[in-house]
């Protein structure tokens, strides 16, 4: 690990300065940036703590029927909180989806949007990879690179986004809130992180120094709360990245489709929202073959970067299932397994 | 830049001064503090193996900064007897033979431990083995440790039945 400055601000704005310096990383539980920094990915001459930051670990209820989630809530501590997890139970679904118990406990939201792919040849620091030194090209093209992503990708990267949160975000319309030394500003969380293009280096639509400190969910979000899962699938059954997932959330009205919401996880560099297929799904009864439409729809665009052709498939059937569950009902009860296609019958998988 | 801090572990406060923001908890536990239990097995959040518990909650010490957890209260292997008893996680594993070489087997008594005190897992094995992913056992005594956890949470459960009784 190289070595590194650590500054503990009191305050947000002490803080915003104090990231804006060259070199300068925020810290918040670590999970990730340790991780990478033990690796020599990343180098940071500077930590800026924000754990101590006030204010941001709370999860309020907004007047309009909204939620704000402070960038500090804990993973587990939002999974577990009993009032969000009844509004927005595949947000709750996802999160108990991903990492361990032991991860939970310390990773925040913050730090779960900001997470860096986990592409082996950005983790490999003798690999070419344009993300961590851009120009350098990518060894992921034409090397092993199965799981890498069909959407969205380009020559200069085919790495995809690991987070299994911001898929429901994405699918739910939250917005993420940021603080810079230009103030405070909103981004649609379906905007915040960007594909690769040319520049796959440029991960988020943050400023350099732009703290996130909050994600608010809308009100409208919750009136899924009766038809939406998280869908995962994974290389072994629990406590790995998604080789590919779904989102689903069905609006019903009358045994007929009102609104659906739709984004995938682990096929791209963000989470991918689908709109062409909760297009497809307006208004339509839900039955195996307006899902599969749909995912026809949610697919359209897809290619394999690699020897992942088979994700484009599975992610079809992922998205089918997925929606086939949501139809189904939210379970009173989350799996054994969350958001897994091997968990039990019983729970309505 | 201070890097003075100090810490309860094992129900003990202790002041520390690191002589390097890098040492994660683990280090200083294992390296400063004679505290070997937890330990280092892969050294990247993957094993479980350094599983403590950070203000009552599993976490994995590996990737903890120990100058970012200033004020922290720690409890390790170390710490969970009482009274020269063993713990009822620590005598379940011994009664079900949950461990062959023994390496994994303090994260996984933390992390045994953390979860009980979660109680979202039930007395239900699939819940607990779930939950229980984060600590791998390369000797594969995954039956036995299943074993051993249910049966520990049940004489918890009890035990403290009896107390409010």
């Amino acid at each position: 690990m190289n070595r590194f400055d650590y500054v503990r601000p009191a305050t947000i704005p002490e803080a915003i300065a104090a990231g804006a310096m060259h070199g300068a990383a925020y810290l918040a539980a670590g999970t990730n940036l340790v991780d990478l920094m033990k690796g020599g990915v990343m180098r940071p001459g500077r930590l800026v703590d924000i754990t101590r930051l006030p204010g941001l670990d709370r999860i309020e209820a907004l007047p309009d029927g909204g939620v704000r989630i402070g960038m500090l809530v804990r993973n587990a501590d939002l999974a577990y909180d009993a009032d969000f997890a009844r509004r927005f139970p595949a947000v709750a679904e996802a999160l108990l989806s991903g990492a361990s118990a032991q991860l939970r406990n310390a990773a925040t939201l913050g730090g779960n949007l900001l997470q860096r792919t986990r592409c082996a040849y950005f983790y490999d620091t003798a690999s070419a990879c344009n993300k961590r030194d851009p120009g350098a090209g990518c060894d992921a093209l034409g090397g092993e690179n199965r799981l890498h992503a069909i959407l969205g990708w380009s020559e200069h990267c085919i790495a995809m986004h690991p987070s299994d949160l911001a898929v429901p975000l994405a699918a739910l319309g939250a917005v993420v809130e940021a603080e810079g030394a230009g103030g405070r500003r909103d981004i649609p969380m379906e905007d915040f992180h960007r594909l690769p293009g040319t520049t796959p280096e440029r991960e988020t639509e943050l400023q350099p120094g732009e703290l996130v400190t909050a994600v608010r969910l809308p009100a409208d979000a919750a009136g899924f709360a009766g038809h939406a899962r998280y869908l995962k699938v994974r290389e072994r059954t629990s406590y790995a990245f998604a080789v590919v997932s779904a989102a689903a959330a069905l609006r019903m009205q009358d045994g007929v489709i009102a609104e659906a919401r739709i984004a995938l996880g682990g096929v791209a560099l963000k989470p991918w929202r689908a709109r062409a297929a909760e297009a497809a799904l307006a208004g339509a009864t839900p039955d195996a073959g307006a899902f599969r439409r749909a995912a026809e729809a949610a697919l359209a665009d897809a290619r394999p970067s690699g020897d992942n052709a088979f994700k484009i498939e599975l992610a079809r059937r992922i998205v089918v299932r997925a929606l086939t569950l949501a139809a189904a009902g939210t379970p009173q009860r989350m799996p054994a397994l969350p958001a897994s296609p091997f968990a039990g019958a019983s729970t309505h998988v | 830049m201070s890097l003075s801090i100090t810490l309860t572990i094992n129900g003990a406060e202790r002041a520390i001064t690191l002589d390097d923001p890098r040492i994660t908890l683990l280090d200083l536990l294992r390296e400063r503090l004679d505290l070997t239990g937890a330990k280092k097995g892969c050294d990247r959040g993957q094993c479980g193996a350094c599983t403590v518990l950070v203000d009552g909650r599993r976490v994995n010490a590996c990737l903890a900064l120990a100058i970012s957890h200033d004020g922290a209260d720690i409890l390790t292997i170390e710490g969970v007897m009482q009274d020269g008893q063993l713990h009822p996680v620590q005598a379940a594993f011994i009664a079900h033979d949950a461990l062959q070489c023994g390496f994994c087997t303090p994260g996984q008594i933390m992390s045994a431990i953390g979860m009980i005190r979660e109680g979202h897992a039930g007395d239900d094995p699939e819940r607990v083995r779930e939950a229980m992913s984060g600590n791998l056992c390369r000797c594969g005594a995954y039956i036995g440790i299943t074993d051993a956890v249910l049966d520990a949470q049940r004489s918890m459960s009890g035990a403290s039945q009896k107390e409010a009784a």
